[in-house]
This record gives structure tokens, C-alpha cells and sequence, in this order.
């Protein structure tokens, strides 16, 4: 086999996708995939492409997610499930360091070790995840050791995606669906009936160095051009749009805008959204102690804005209405994010969407907010010209 | 993996050498870092650290000792929680982690060649105080110095046996007021917007720093308004629920900030539009 | 202490910033500078209202008597304060008692005179009531904030 370069994709049967697996696994990775658990695909352990989902893919919408079978028996069929990279990249309970408190204070332990990590499965909207919490913990004044630690040696084996989720965006917020960077290898899966194969686009240096462990071809302008016209053809599937034009000066404006209101009748503050979220970062942090009192630990966890503890000062919260933290979350994702890390916290994956129990939309939110402008603009012009 | 000293989320363990107390919530710590470290902890006015009761939890406290002397640190905490209970609670000798400073910090710099003026209320004299200190040891760069500060009551006033050495410079204005007095008070008696009018202050060149409870600074951000100080001459300090104090947590975002790493001091017409929304 | 120093005291008050001349005129002829030791009562509780003081120097302690408590102040006035608005509000009687609590100087002013000329002039009258209206703004502001009890802790119970 010809050495691969960075610039030239490669091939990759259906049946030698086990290779690529075994590669990391022999280089000591813990690889992480997507399978199917209590009827949706989510990120697990995956030592055997047959644990892959292969045949699946999903239905979604508002408030509905639904595993069918595919007509073609893709791997990688589903669009996204519930879970995405931040699960392992940002523990949802993490310890942050194990102290001995007897004749003084000593810290013992820092944070717990994280083996190393690598991610078969990451779609675009999931890189572009990854990039903006890099931003968030990686990028600032300070840097979080436990992310650093899982970030700076995770290999990605990213997928362009043949199917278009019925609430992704990522189109909208040029986030996809064509992943352009952030992976080691990108594959996209072409198949054909006579041909169930895999086009790789090589990223690093080190996904050069795993595919020479993998058998493989360069591939072909044929093949390279199928891959194009899947990854076109998602590309005008999209299940939602969002206007992102001056999105963020229109939020500032509307901090009281009614919608809010309607939004809060039907938002349960149940916190999915934030959950599934692949950029959403908030923790809150725990201190323990052991019954003797002589070990205390610190321990941090994933947390809400939707919480009534999450904005707690002394008396009460100060974001005490559902109306107040739908805004926090809403303005949070779409407009404060831009002038914190200089880029948009929302992906358009459209997980919060599917996963939201009551089905709302943050693409319909925004869209609603947008037009209700307009309607003041309009009815106001109109009033002008006949006076 | 050993916790780094770079590490911010390690606390550093610091012993309590004395305790004051200020009124009866109300007490003020005094730590050394028990391997006399060179500097103790170094700051600037307004920053505040995260103190830590082994076992029991974490809260920011702002700094209120002299920066001019970090060889022994400082803090007013006044009992509102379990862990600040605790807190007040700790003797003489007992050891507490120390995270920090983290935060903005007043702008005594920049205030150089102009009036000060400073309004608190409550506990809001603790942050302010390293920032007093500051002038008070380098008075010569500033023009007429002026502290306004309001409490509850005569008895919850912090630093008693202080103001009234303060009041004895002859440079310095200082006015203190109650909002309800008790037998034998024959001070002013009002809230602390009423010292703000009669203050002789020129307020085209003036830096007004103000903390305490929001409403209060709300009501005072309105007189400062009315006396002509502009905005961007304006400091005020913000809380709101902290818990890593490095930008990772996300509680204390206040709209687009975040009071631990943008504030906790802010300059006001930065926020002006933010300060004046409803639960944000 | 001469007319035109009291004019000039009376011209540079805030109170009467941007009066015109013959009003200001008139509030010099119904002024007389007065002085009240420490602890004298300058008005008390239900008396007729008929004079307002510009405080020139010294602190007045207003105050009411609660049965069960003796007399508590709800609110101290100082140096360049306007002590009263009473006298121009039916039924012109005075709240609150008011004392000095150190040595005061003041000017008073003859409030029951301006009363009668506001009745026949009513440009006086407009003039008098905008700016007893800016101080009562004020004292209501500070007592709405006072009301507040903003230095609460708001998680333990209040003493």
C-alpha cells in the first residue's frame, strides 16, 4: 500500500471497517460509537462494527424521535441520537480533586484519569460542537485540566451524513452537513446496490498514520463524486431553518417581547434541552465529606439554567419565572454566546427540538420573534402614510 | 493526577489568625497562609476570592483588607447561609481554602486627578474599603474624596471603631446614615440617597463607585444621575450566584458577562441596558 | 443681617433657582433669619402649618412619638435641606414634630403670607407649588426606599 497523504482520500469497504476499529483499539484508545440503546442511538463502547446500527435510521420532530428501519442497511443511516461527544468529553459527574483535611488542608488527588478517547460516528454539527467548547474551556484566562486531559488526545472518525434529520439546521448555521474540520478521518458512506463502501477524507498526520493499519484504497473520481452528491443531496433535506441575520442585536431588543410569555405557558423548565445540547456547558459544583471527616472531596456535575437553583443569591432566584430561564437558555444560545466566545452556541443539530416533551422550537421561537418586528414595522409604516 | 497549584479550581490552605466581630452577622477573618508565603495573597480593590470550609462548601467572598498590606488577608463575611454560618463560626487557628483573586477591580488608577465619591450600603462597605485604602495611601492624586454609607441600623454598621478615624482626616468627607435609628444615634437618619445632594462634589469630574444590595444601587445610580455624574464615571459592583469563579460553571452570567471573570465591578453604562431588565 | 445678603442667600438656595425677580422679591420681604439651640423644637405634631425653613446650618430631626417606644426619628434634614411643605398642603398642619438636634441656623419663611398672595396670584402659586412638589418627590422616593429594608438579609428573621 502507497503511503497516504493528508490531501488524498482513500476507500474503505463496508467489511473493512472492523480494521479501522481494531487500529484504535490496538493503539489503545477506548472507542466510542454509536449503537442502539433502549430504542435510540447513542454513544457507547463499541469493539465490534456489528454492535454499529447498522440498518437504522430515525424519524424526528418536535418532541418525537422514532428508530425505523432503512431502506438501504446504512451504518450510518440516523442522523443523531440524544447523546454526542460532550457526554465523554464533559463527564456529566466528575471528581475535581480528593483532600485530606486532618492538621490542615492537603489535596491528595486531582482530577480523575480519563482514558484516551476516540470517537467514531462525530457529525459536523457535533465537531462544531467540540470547537465551541474548546472555546469555552480551553481557549480563556483559565483552562479546565478535566476537558483539556480528554480533549487533547481524542481521534475522531467523523461522518458526513446521508440523511437529513427532520429537525436539523445545521445548514442554517453552517455547521454542515459536510464536515470541513476538527477530525482525523471523515467518512461518508456510499451505498450503492452492488457496493456498500466508505470514501475517507484523511484530516491529520495521525489519521494517516491509522489508516496504514487499515486496508484500504485511494479513492476514485467516481467514487469521490458520490460521496458529493450524498452529502449535496442532505445538504437541501433540511428538516428546519433559521434566519441567523442580526440574530443576536434582535434578541437584545426583545428581552420583553410577548413571546417569552407564550413560550413560558408551555416550556416545563424540565431541562432537556440542556441535556441533550451538545454545547451547553453549565455545572454545578459539590463538596463532600467522608462520615470521619478527615477526606472532603469536590465533585462537579452537569446542571441547568432551567433549575430554580441555578441563579439562587441569598433569599430567592433571581430568574424565578419559567418565562425568565426559557429567555436565559434561548438569548444564552443564539445571541450572549456570540459576545462570550466570539461564535454562535447553537450547532443546529435540533436535538433540543426532538428531545423537548412539549415539542418547542427554538427555530420557530426565533422566527416568531423576528416576525413580530416586522409586524410592529409594518403596522407602524402604515400608520405613518395615512396621517 | 496531582492537582496543580495552577489548578484553579485547588484551593490553597489558609489559617485564620483573628476574628472580628463586626455586628452580630456581621464578622471580618483575618488569614496567613500558614508557609508564610512571600506575598501572602496580592490583589487589587474589588476582587474577591472563593473561601472554602473543609467539607462544607465554597462561597465568594470579596476582599476587604488593605491592598497596599496583602501579607495578611482580609474578609468581611456576613452569615446569610450553611456555609457562610460556618464561616463566621471558625476560630482562631482553624484552616479554610483560599481560591483567588479572581474578578475586575475598581478603577483607583484611572479615578486619579478626579472627585471620588463613594456610596455603600449594608455590606457593601467591604468591597469598597480596599479601594479607600488605596486613596487614602496615595491621596495627593485625587481631588475631594467623599464616603457615603448607609446601613440598617446603628448597630449593623461595619468598622465601627474605623469611621471615625476616617472622619478625622482632614481630607476625607465622610457621612453615615441609618435607615432607622436607635436610642442614642444622633446622626443622620434617612437612607443613603439623601447624603448624595447636599455632597460637595464636582460632578463633571467625578468617579463614583457605589456598592451594596441592587435596589439600593438603583436608587443611588438614579441621584448620581441626577447630580449630573455621567455614566461611564460610574462603578457598581454586581452579585449573582457564583460557584466555579472561572467562567466554566455558567451561574453568574449577567446577559452577556460573567461577573466572575467580566465583574464583579463593572462599569456602568457598559451594563446600563442589562442592569435594567427584569430577571435576567 | 442686611436685605440684599438675604437676597443673595435666597437667590443661590436650589429651592428658588429660576424664580423671577418681584417673586424673589416678595419671598426676601416674608424671610427673617432664625437660629434654634440643640434640642429645641422647632414645630410639633398637628400645629398650624404656617412657616418653611431653609436650613443653613445644623441637622433637624424629624420625629413622631410611638407610646410604647418615645419619640422616633424617621428622618434627619441638613445644611441646605427645605424643612416643611406642610404649610402649602391643606389642611396645613404639621405631621410630624420636628427638632435640632445640634445648633441650627436657618431662614424662615412666612408661609401663611405666601399662601394668601398664591391665592390671588396664581403664577406664584404655580411657581411655589412645582418646587414644593420636587421636594416632596423626593421625600417620597427616599421613604418608599426606606421602606424597603433593603439591608435585610431576607433568610434569617428581621430583630
Amino acid at each position: 500500500m502507497r503511503k497516504l497523504s493528508q490531501s488524498e482520500p482513500a476507500v474503505l469497504e463496508r467489511d473493512q471497517l472492523q480494521w479501522l476499529l481494531q487500529a484504535l483499539i490496538n493503539r489503545g484508545y477506548r472507542v466510542l460509537g454509536p449503537t442502539v440503546r433502549d430504542r435510540a442511538v447513542v454513544y457507547d463502547d463499541l469493539t465490534s462494527i456489528t454492535d454499529a446500527p447498522a440498518g437504522w435510521t430515525d424519524e424526528q420532530d418536535g418532541g418525537t424521535y422514532r428508530l425505523k428501519k432503512s431502506a438501504n442497511g446504512a451504518l450510518f443511516g440516523y442522523s443523531h441520537g440524544p447523546t454526542s461527544p460532550k457526554k465523554f468529553l464533559h463527564p456529566s459527574v466528575v471528581r475535581m480533586w480528593r483532600a485530606k483535611i486532618r492538621n490542615g488542608f492537603h489535596i491528595e488527588e486531582g482530577p480523575e484519569e480519563a482514558a484516551k478517547l476516540a470517537f467514531v460516528g462525530v457529525r459536523s454539527c457535533e465537531l462544531h460542537a467540540i470547537a465551541v467548547q474548546d472555546k469555552v474551556f480551553l481557549d480563556g484566562k483559565y483552562s479546565d485540566p478535566i476537558y483539556k486531559a480528554r480533549r487533547e488526545n481524542a481521534f475522531i472518525v467523523a461522518v458526513n451524513c446521508g440523511h437529513a434529520g427532520g429537525t436539523c439546521f445545521c445548514v442554517s448555521m453552517n455547521t454542515g452537513p459536510k464536515a470541513t474540520f476538527g477530525f482525523d478521518l471523515a467518512l461518508t458512506e456510499v451505498v450503492d446496490p452492488e457496493r456498500h463502501y466508505f470514501v475517507v477524507e484523511i484530516g491529520t498526520k495521525l489519521g494517516v498514520d491509522v489508516m496504514d493499519n487499515v486496508p484500504h484504497k485511494a479513492a476514485s473520481a467516481e467514487e469521490k463524486a458520490a460521496a458529493e452528491r450524498i452529502v449535496a443531496r442532505t445538504a437541501r433535506q433540511m428538516g428546519r431553518t433559521m434566519d441567523t441575520n442580526g440574530i443576536k442585536e434582535l434578541l437584545y431588543r426583545n428581552y420583553e417581547n410577548p413571546r417569552w410569555d407564550a413560550v413560558a405557558k408551555r416550556c416545563l423548565t424540565c431541562g432537556n434541552c440542556t441535556l441533550v445540547c451538545p454545547t451547553c456547558f453549565c455545572t454545578t459544583v459539590e463538596d463532600v465529606t467522608d462520615l470521619a471527616g478527615e477526606h472532603v472531596e469536590r465533585w462537579r456535575r452537569l446542571d441547568s439554567c432551567f433549575t430554580m437553583d441555578f441563579s439562587y443569591i441569598h433569599g430567592g432566584s433571581v430568574r424565578s419565572t419559567p418565562r425568565a430561564r426559557y429567555r436565559q437558555w434561548m438569548t444564552h444560545k443564539l445571541a450572549t454566546w456570540i459576545d462570550q466566545f466570539g461564535a454562535s452556541g447553537c450547532v443546529g443539530c435540533g436535538r433540543c427540538i426532538t428531545w423537548c416533551p412539549v415539542g418547542i422550537d427554538i427555530t420557530e421561537e426565533a422566527g416568531a420573534i423576528r416576525q413580530s418586528e416586522e409586524l410592529t414595522e409594518r403596522s407602524m409604516t402604515r400608520g405613518r402614510r395615512k396621517s | 493526577m496531582m492537582a496543580s497549584l495552577s489548578d484553579p479550581m485547588a484551593p490553597r490552605p489558609f489559617r485564620v489568625q483573628r476574628v472580628r466581630k463586626e455586628t452580630y452577622d456581621t464578622f471580618t477573618l483575618e488569614l496567613d497562609p500558614p508557609h508564610s508565603a512571600a506575598n501572602g495573597l496580592s490583589f487589587a480593590p474589588g476582587q474577591f476570592n472563593m473561601v472554602y470550609v473543609p467539607g462544607v462548601g465554597e462561597v465568594p467572598i470579596s476582599i476587604s483588607g488593605d491592598p497596599g498590606r496583602p501579607a495578611t488577608l482580609v474578609h468581611t463575611v456576613r452569615s446569610v447561609g450553611t456555609v457562610t454560618n460556618k464561616l463566621c463560626a471558625r476560630g482562631r487557628g482553624s484552616m479554610l481554602g483560599v481560591r483567588g483573586p479572581f474578578g475586575s477591580s475598581w478603577p483607583v488608577e484611572e479615578a486619579a486627578g478626579s472627585d471620588v465619591v463613594i456610596v455603600c450600603g449594608g455590606i457593601g462597605l467591604a468591597p469598597l474599603r480596599p479601594a479607600l485604602y488605596h486613596i487614602m495611601a496615595h491621596r495627593e492624586k485625587y481631588g475631594r474624596v467623599i464616603l457615603l454609607y448607609g446601613a440598617r441600623t446603628p448597630d449593623d454598621l461595619l468598622y465601627k471603631t474605623e469611621l471615625p478615624k476616617w472622619r478625622g482626616h482632614f481630607d476625607l468627607q465622610v457621612e453615615v446614615t441609618v435607615d432607622a435609628t436607635s436610642n442614642g444615634w444622633r446622626g443622620n437618619v434617612g437612607v443613603v440617597t439623601t447624603l448624595i445632594p447636599p455632597a460637595r462634589f464636582d460632578p463633571e469630574n467625578t468617579v463614583a463607585m457605589v456598592c451594596g444590595p441592587e435596589v439600593m444601587m438603583r436608587f443611588t445610580l438614579l441621584e448620581l444621575e441626577r447630580r449630573g455624574v455621567p455614566a461611564e464615571n460610574t462603578f457598581i459592583s454586581m452579585e449573582r450566584n457564583m460557584q466555579c469563579a472561572v467562567g466554566f460553571c455558567g451561574h453568574c452570567q449577567f446577559g452577556p458577562t460573567f461577573i466572575c471573570k467580566d465583574g464583579p465591578v463593572f462599569r456602568y453604562d457598559r451594563i446600563q441596558p442589562i442592569f435594567a431588565t427584569r430577571e435576567i | 443681617m442686611a436685605a440684599e445678603s438675604l437676597e443673595r442667600i435666597l437667590g443661590e438656595h436650589p429651592f428658588f433657582g429660576g424664580m423671577e425677580e418681584p417673586y424673589l422679591q416678595l419671598f426676601v420681604d416674608c424671610a427673617s433669619n432664625v437660629r434654634f439651640n440643640a434640642g429645641e423644637v422647632i414645630f410639633r405634631e398637628g400645629e398650624e402649618a404656617n412657616t418653611f425653613y431653609l436650613i443653613r446650618h445644623g441637622r433637624v430631626a424629624l420625629e413622631t412619638s410611638a407610646p410604647e417606644r418615645g419619640p422616633v426619628v424617621i428622618q434627619t434634614l441638613g445644611e441646605g435641606e427645605v424643612l416643611g411643605w406642610s404649610w402649602l398642603v391643606a389642611p396645613f398642619r404639621w405631621r410630624f414634630d420636628a427638632r435640632a438636634t445640634e445648633v441650627v441656623r436657618a431662614i424662615a419663611l412666612d408661609g401663611r403670607c405666601l399662601r394668601g398672595r398664591s391665592e390671588e396670584d396664581h403664577d406664584l402659586g404655580y411657581e411655589l407649588m412645582k418646587r414644593c412638589a420636587q421636594v416632596m418627590e423626593q421625600r417620597l422616593q427616599a421613604a418608599r426606599f426606606q421602606l424597603l429594608d433593603v439591608y435585610g438579609s431576607g433568610v434569617r428573621s428581621k430583630r
